[in-house]
C-alpha cells in the first residue's frame, strides 16, 4: 500500500500531501492481531492466509494460546510480516473452547488495543471471532474476500452470488474472519519475531463447554482446502464405494484431494468433512473436476473460484456445465476410469 | 424477569459458585424451555439477481432459513421426548416476517410465536443487533436452551449464535450434529462439526446451540397442524419496548455487485480430447 501512495514533492499539491501523510500515520497507526490456529504442532495454512491479510493493515502480532504453544509460536515468529508473538501456554485453551478463547481475546485486546482481530473463516475462527467481537460490544466481519483499506471490505452473500462492499467505520476494532483461498499464505521471511508471553491470569472465565474428545481422522491423503486438485463426487457415484474411483484418479493425479456434494455426504456416501459447497469447505484449486454432480447452487459456491473447471456428466443440461471451462458429456463409470489410464 | 443473562461478566468477589440461584432452580424444574430463532430468507431454490438497491427481493419467494428448520425440528423432537415443556419461535424482521412463524415454527410444534416486527421487509439488521433483541427475548422468556439456525443463507454471516453467546456470557455449541441431554436436565453433551472431524463437548444449561443439516431431517408441516397454527399465540413486539432504540448498523453496504462471470466454457467430445485441452490449453496437468 506505501507503493501506491504518491510520490511527496515541492510541487505535490497541499491536499494530497495531507491525505498521504494521513495514510501514512493511519498505516503506522493500524496494528493488527492475527488469532493462530494450530494442528499437529503446525499454524495452520488458513492461519499463513490470515496474515496475509493482516499484514495489508501494519505489521502483524499474532496470538498462540495453548499447551505447547511455545513450538507454534517460534514458527509463527518466521514468517513474513510478523513483528510480535504473544503466547499463553495455558491448556484452556488448548480445544478451542470458544468461551475461555474469546474470553483471552477480549483480556488481550483491552491490554493492546489493536486496530484489527483477524482469524481465518473456518471452524475455529468462526467460533471465536464473533464471541470476541460481543464481548467487546463490535460488529464483526465474515468471510473477507477482498481488502480495499483498513475499513473497507467485500464479503460474500447469498452463496457467493452477491459480492458485498461494506464499510465498518464506527467501531474502534474491527474484529473478522477472511476466506482463505482469497488470500496467499505468508511466506517465511527473514528474521525472526520476538516471542512474548502474555499474562493470562486475570482473564475470567463464566460457564464454559467442558472438551470431552476430538474425532479427527489423521490422514495422509492432500487436504481438501489446500490441495493443487480436486476431484469432487455427487450423486451420479450412486454409492459410497464407487467413490473409489475418485480416489483412485486422484492418487494418480498427485496432491490432489477429494470432495463431495451434500447430497451423497447427507446419503451418507462420504464423511461430511469431504463436502464442499456454501457451508461446506470453500476450495479454490488450479484445477476442480467435477464428476457425476449436477451443480446446485450450493455447491457452486464452494468451488467456482477454481483456475479450471472440468465437468464429466451425462446429463447435458446439467447446470455444472454453466461454470465448466471443459464439459464432457459421458457416463463418468467409463469417462473418469479412463482419465485415469490416460493422464 | 430473572436475572440470569446479565451480559456483564459476575464480580469476582462472588462466591464461586455463581450460577447457585440458576442451579437451584433448575434442580426443582423438571423441563426445559426452549426458544428458537427463525430467520425469513430467499427460498435456497432461487436465483438470486443483484439490481441498483442490491439483491431483488420483490416478488421472489422467500421462506424459512434452512438451518433454522433443524433448530425447529431439534426442538420439537425434544418436546416429543418430553425433555422440553415449551418451545418458543422468534422472528425479527419486516410484516412478512409472520409467515415463518404461522407457516413454520408454530406448524412444526412450537408452542408460542413473537415477531419483532420491523417496519420493513427490506430492512436487514445486522448479526450483532439480532443478538441483542434475542438476548432480551432469551431473558423475557427464561429459555434454558436457545437454538438458532448455523447461518442465514442470505448473509452467510455465521455469527448471530456466537455473538448471543457472547453477550448473554453463556456457552455456545455451534455446528451441533448430535444432541443428548443429561438426565438431570442440566447439561447436554454434544458432537459437532470442525473442519477436519468431530469434537464432543459437555454444554451446561443454559446455553446457545446453532444448528447443522445433520442434526435432523426437519419434517414438513402437516395441513391440521397448519390449521392448529392460527390459533396458537402469536405476539408482537418492537425493539423500542426490548429496549433497543438505537439500530444505526456498524458496518454500512457501500455496494452490492455480481460476481464476476466466468468465460464460456467448450464441451469436448473424449477424454482424449480433454486431457489435451488440460495439458496444452489450461496447463494443469
Amino acid at each position: 500500500d506505501l507503493l501506491n501512495l504518491p510520490r511527496l514533492t515541492k510541487q505535490t499539491h497541499p491536499q494530497t500531501t495531507s491525505i498521504v501523510m494521513f495514510r501514512l500515520g493511519r498505516q503506522l497507526l493500524a496494528n493488527p492481531l492475527v488469532l493462530v490456529e494450530s494442528a499437529r504442532g503446525n499454524p495452520t495454512p488458513a492461519t499463513l492466509s490470515a496474515i496475509t491479510a493482516a499484514r495489508k493493515f501494519g505489521d502483524v502480532t499474532a496470538l498462540v494460546a495453548g499447551t505447547g504453544c511455545g513450538d507454534v509460536a517460534a514458527k509463527i515468529a518466521k514468517f513474513e510480516g510478523v513483528t510480535k508473538v504473544l503466547t499463553v501456554d495455558d491448556d484452556n485453551y488448548t480445544h478451542g473452547v470458544a468461551e475461555k478463547n474469546a474470553a483471552l481475546v477480549k483480556a488481550v485486546q483491552d491490554a493492546n488495543k489493536f486496530s484489527h482481530i483477524v482469524a481465518s473463516h473456518g471452524a475455529w475462527g468462526k467460533g471465536i471471532i464473533p464471541r470476541a467481537a460481543a464481548l467487546s460490544d463490535c460488529a464483526p466481519v465474515s468471510d473477507v474476500l477482498e481488502i480495499k483499506d483498513d475499513k473497507t471490505f467485500v464479503r460474500p452473500t447469498y452463496a457467493g452470488n452477491a459480492l458485498s462492499e461494506v464499510v465498518a467505520d464506527v467501531d474502534p476494532v474491527i474484529h473478522m474472519t477472511i476466506r482463505p483461498t482469497s488470500f496467499d499464505k505468508a511466506t517465511e521471511g527473514g528474521s525472526d519475531a520476538a516471542v512474548e508471553a502474555f499474562d493470562a491470569s486475570g482473564v475470567k472465565f463464566g460457564a464454559s463447554c467442558t472438551w470431552l474428545e476430538d474425532i479427527v481422522e489423521v490422514s495422509d491423503k492432500p487436504e481438501l482446502t489446500t490441495a493443487r486438485v480436486v476431484v469432487s463426487g455427487g450423486r451420479g457415484l450412486k454409492n459410497g464405494d464407487n467413490f473409489k474411483l475418485l480416489y483412485d484418479l486422484a492418487d494418480k493425479i498427485g496432491n490432489c484431494a477429494v470432495g463431495a456434494t451434500r447430497a451423497v455426504v447427507d446419503a451418507g456416501y462420504v464423511p461430511y468433512d469431504m463436502q464442499v459447497g456454501q457451508t461446506g469447505k470453500v476450495v479454490a484449486p488450479d484445477l476442480y473436476i467435477a464428476a457425476g454432480l449436477s451443480g446446485a447452487i450450493q455447491h457452486l459456491a464452494g468451488m467456482k473460484d477454481s483456475k479450471t473447471i472440468v465437468a464429466i456428466n451425462n446429463d447435458a443440461d446439467a447446470p455444472i456445465f454453466t461454470v465448466a471451462d471443459y464439459g464432457l458429456v459421458q457416463d463418468l463409470f467409463e469417462a473418469v476410469p479412463e482419465l485415469q489410464q490416460k493422464l | 424477569p430473572r436475572p440470569f443473562f446479565l451480559g456483564n461478566r459476575q464480580p469476582s468477589r462472588k462466591p464461586p459458585c455463581s450460577h447457585f440461584p440458576d442451579m437451584l432452580h433448575r434442580t426443582l424444574q423438571t423441563k426445559l424451555r426452549a426458544l428458537v430463532g427463525v430467520k425469513r430468507v430467499i427460498d435456497y431454490t432461487v436465483k438470486i439477481r443483484v439490481g441498483a438497491n442490491g439483491v431483488v427481493t420483490d416478488g421472489v419467494r422467500h421462506s424459512a432459513n434452512p438451518f433454522d428448520e433443524n433448530a425447529i425440528e431439534a426442538a420439537v423432537q425434544m418436546k416429543e421426548k418430553k425433555i422440553v415443556n415449551e418451545i418458543v419461535a422468534v422472528t425479527i424482521g419486516g410484516p412478512k416476517s409472520v409467515e415463518v412463524l404461522r407457516g413454520s415454527a408454530l406448524a412444526l410444534g412450537c408452542d408460542k410465536a413473537i415477531h419483532v416486527k420491523l417496519d420493513s421487509d427490506d430492512t436487514q439488521l445486522e448479526p450483532l443487533l439480532v443478538a441483542k433483541a434475542l438476548q432480551k427475548i432469551a431473558g423475557e422468556v427464561e429459555a434454558d436452551m436457545i437454538l438458532l439456525g448455523k447461518q442465514a443463507i442470505d448473509d452467510d454471516c455465521c455469527q448471530t449464535p456466537q455473538l448471543l453467546a457472547g453477550l448473554m456470557d453463556a456457552p455456545q455449541a455451534t455446528w451441533v450434529s448430535s444432541m443428548e441431554i443429561a438426565d438431570d436436565k442440566k447439561s447436554v453433551t454434544i458432537t459437532r462439526e470442525l473442519d477436519d472431524g468431530l469434537q464432543k463437548l459437555q454444554v451446561p444449561l443454559p446455553a446457545v446451540f446453532s444448528t447443522d443439516y445433520r442434526l435432523n431431517e426437519p419434517r414438513f408441516p402437516t395441513l391440521p397442524n397448519i390449521m392448529k397454527a392460527k390459533k396458537k399465540p402469536l405476539q408482537e413486539k418492537t425493539l423500542a419496548d426490548l429496549g433497543i432504540t438505537d439500530t444505526t448498523p456498524r458496518i454500512k453496504v457501500k455496494a452490492v455487485s455480481e460476481p464476476p462471470k466466468r468465460a464460456a466454457g467448450v464441451t469436448v467430445k473424449s477424454v482424449d480430447e480433454l486431457v489435451d485441452k488440460l495439458k496444452n490449453e489450461a496447463k494443469c496437468i
